[in-house]
């Protein structure tokens, strides 16, 4: 079953001159951990807006457990948990007061749902008589989470859940979130950060609000056309503008230690070629290896095409 | 009604837990009226007089005319005797009365003495002194003119009474706007603002995503505001009581019901501001610019409004404060009971349920 699902969605602001969504359509199955991985600006908060009924598509039709966004709103508005992408909980209240308000505004209690937060309120338990402004970005984060699942939803949509958190955070979120599907929980995430999708089962890849890919993350690594290489010297920056300018490079990246690059040509002697190239131009310590690529390359390689 | 109660016992902890705001909020109040409304004269124009003319003779008739001729005051009516003289002030339409009694010309010419009244509504007594002032320099005025065409020493005293207030305290005409001040502030301001907190906090994007009427969102908002605005109302009373020495003339409970219908006006008024703004900051200022100093300006109780341009009178009219003002010196100061209020009151209720219907109608039920 589809839990969600977006027909040609289009949304614009400033009565039609920015275009943030236009024609995206993507499904989420039922128990699914899906992401929508994109930079900041590339529509994915309007996307969770339209589908938690906050905003209202300018085209297309969308619906949540088979219910219509615009018409259902209402009942839609019961059985989701919404996580948006700035934290917001009150930040004057207590950890405690913050979990109880909103387990009662979805008419339910603590008490009743306690088995599905257990693992996560846990380690918020030593501070729950903190006000939530105190909390560290991690806990805040976790915070938030159990205030978004406290009423058991069926579709979980979680708007840049760990931007803005320490790795071991992050880490921490992200099994969370697998625990989370396992207990049948339809899960659709929303990241900037391109080493988490491989974490989704299936993922969207969106830029100035079209989705250029959707897979699961394996796939759309194999879907890879080229053949990359990573290439480090001592003057990486210098490295970096002279990859630019030589004529056999297609494509180059800078990639953490490395820059990542494609060639024009896939003979087996454009290594050598590059290599020769670099020594022209003083580089030491060349190194140069095939790598596999990861979703970032093909990410850029799709904005790029 | 379990969440609803939940809703508002979270507000109070909003409001408790921002020790600032209370303090100012609680602090305020007591400030303004131990500072406020100490020596504030103004220039009064065309103040509104009826006249009482038991002499009907030669010398009443040119000391009107005279009256008639200045720019001071404008001669509502002429009456013909005392009691109508009351009926005319409790309507509050006039500032003052001047009596002449029988054979006023006629003691004038042969025993060379006369006096007349003046009576005024000296519960603005800034008002009642400066133009009971001006009425007496007229007659003095006249009384010269008489002494030039004939030498003899003619008197006139001028009898002044002062009725509503007549040891001419300040406070009967700060206290209530200082009331009507800090209602609005309290109840536009804090409100809106906590509104539009939750809209930029991004609380709000989490509550509308949740099966809670959104609209119950903001009446539980209006709750603890008004519940301050109770004990602001309350300490403001017992302050000009006990401190002040204003005692309240008439009904203490006819005094609270129509606080709390102004207090639901000026609710209804911060609703529509957050309703229309998107961040504290604007919030803040429209309510300030937009309410606070207008109320300032056109409620009557610094600058009269008998003096002030025709169309500035007409704006004077879509001021909550001003009715209020009305209604509030009209119980404390005269007495008076609903049937004395009852047009104010009935503006009141009007503007109030003219201000929620819009509001419903431009409730959002989404983000914009």
């Amino acid at each position: 079953m589809k839990n969600v699902v977006l027909n040609n969605i289009s949304k614009t602001y400033d009565n039609g001159m920015v275009q943030a969504v236009s024609d995206v359509s993507f499904h989420v199955n039922q128990g699914e951990l899906f992401g929508l991985i994109g930079p900041d600006g590339a529509g994915k908060t309007s996307i969770f807006r339209i589908l938690t009924t906050l905003l209202l598509p300018d085209g297309g039709s969308a619906s949540v457990n088979g219910l219509d966004v615009v018409e259902n709103y209402k009942t839609i508005r019961k059985n989701v948990g919404y996580m948006p992408g700035k934290f917001s909980l009150y930040q004057d209240l207590t950890v405690q007061e913050n979990l109880n308000f909103f387990a009662t505004i979805f008419n339910t209690s603590v008490k009743e749902n306690y088995d599905l937060i257990k693992d996560i309120y846990v380690q918020l338990e030593p501070f729950k008589d903190r006000r939530a402004g105190k909390l560290s970005g991690g806990m805040k984060q976790k915070l938030a989470l159990c205030c978004a699942l406290i009423h058991r939803p069926t579709v979980l949509f979680l708007d840049e859940p760990t931007t803005g958190v320490d790795v071991v955070s992050r880490k921490e979120f992200w099994d969370m979130l697998k625990r989370l599907k396992q207990q049948g929980i339809t899960i659709l995430v929303s990241t900037p950060y391109m080493d988490e999708a491989t974490l989704c089962e299936r993922i969207a890849l969106i830029q100035t609000g079209s989705i250029m890919s959707i897979d699961t993350p394996e796939n759309i690594i194999t879907q890879f056309p080229e053949n990359l290489f990573a290439v480090r010297s001592d003057n990486m920056g210098n490295l970096l503008h002279d990859l630019k300018k030589a004529k056999i490079i297609k494509s180059c990246n800078a990639f953490g230690a490395y820059h990542h690059v494609t060639f024009r040509d896939v003979s087996p002697e454009v290594k050598e070629k590059l290599i020769r190239v670099l020594e022209e131009k003083k580089h030491t310590n060349i190194e140069l290896k095939p790598v596999t690529p990861t979703i970032e390359d093909c990410f850029i390689y799709l904005m790029e095409k | 009604m379990n969440n609803i109660s939940i809703f508002i016992q979270k507000e109070f902890l909003h409001v408790f837990r921002d020790r600032k705001t209370l303090l100012m909020l609680f602090g305020l109040p007591i400030v303004q009226i131990i500072l406020f409304g100490f020596a504030l004269t103004n220039e009064i124009k065309n103040a509104k007089i009826v006249v009482c003319d038991y002499a009907k003779d030669a010398a009443s008739q040119q000391i009107i005319e005279k009256l008639k001729a200045s720019q001071q005051f404008e001669i509502q009516n002429i009456l013909l005797n005392h009691k109508q003289i009351e009926a005319t002030f409790k309507e509050g339409k006039i500032k003052m009365a001047v009596v002449f009694p029988a054979n006023f010309n006629n003691d004038l010419l042969h025993q060379n003495k006369t006096q007349v009244q003046l009576i005024t509504d000296a519960s603005d007594p800034n008002t009642a002194t400066t133009i009971s002032g001006y009425a007496s320099q007229i007659i003095m005025d006249y009384r010269n003119e008489l002494m030039q065409l004939q030498d003899l020493p003619y008197q006139i005293d001028t009898e002044m009474r002062m009725i509503y207030n007549p040891e001419l305290k300040a406070a009967v005409n700060f206290v209530p706007g200082v009331m009507s001040l800090i209602l609005l502030l309290v109840c536009v301001l804090m409100t809106s603002v906590a509104i539009v907190k939750e809209k930029e906090m991004g609380t709000m994007e989490i509550l509308l995503v949740s099966p809670f009427n959104p609209f119950l969102v903001i009446v539980s908002k209006a709750v603890p505001y008004l519940a301050l605005s109770l004990i602001n109302l309350t300490i403001i009373l017992l302050l000009s009581v006990f401190v002040l020495g204003m005692p309240i003339n008439g009904s203490v409970l006819l005094l609270y019901a129509v606080s709390t219908l102004f207090i639901m006006t000026a609710l209804s008024l911060g609703l529509l501001i957050s309703n229309s703004t998107a961040s504290q900051q604007a919030a803040m200022l429209i309510s300030l610019m937009g309410m606070l100093v207008p109320s300032i300006l056109f409620t009557g109780f610094m600058f009269p409004l008998e003096n002030m341009p025709y169309p500035l009178q007409l704006v004077s009219h879509i001021i909550p404060a001003k009715w209020y003002y009305i209604i509030v010196k009209s119980i404390m100061v005269k007495g008076l009971g609903f049937s004395a209020i009852w047009k104010e009151t009935l503006v009141l209720f009007g503007m109030t349920l003219l201000l929620l219907v819009v509001n419903i109608k431009k409730f959002k039920i989404r983000l914009t």
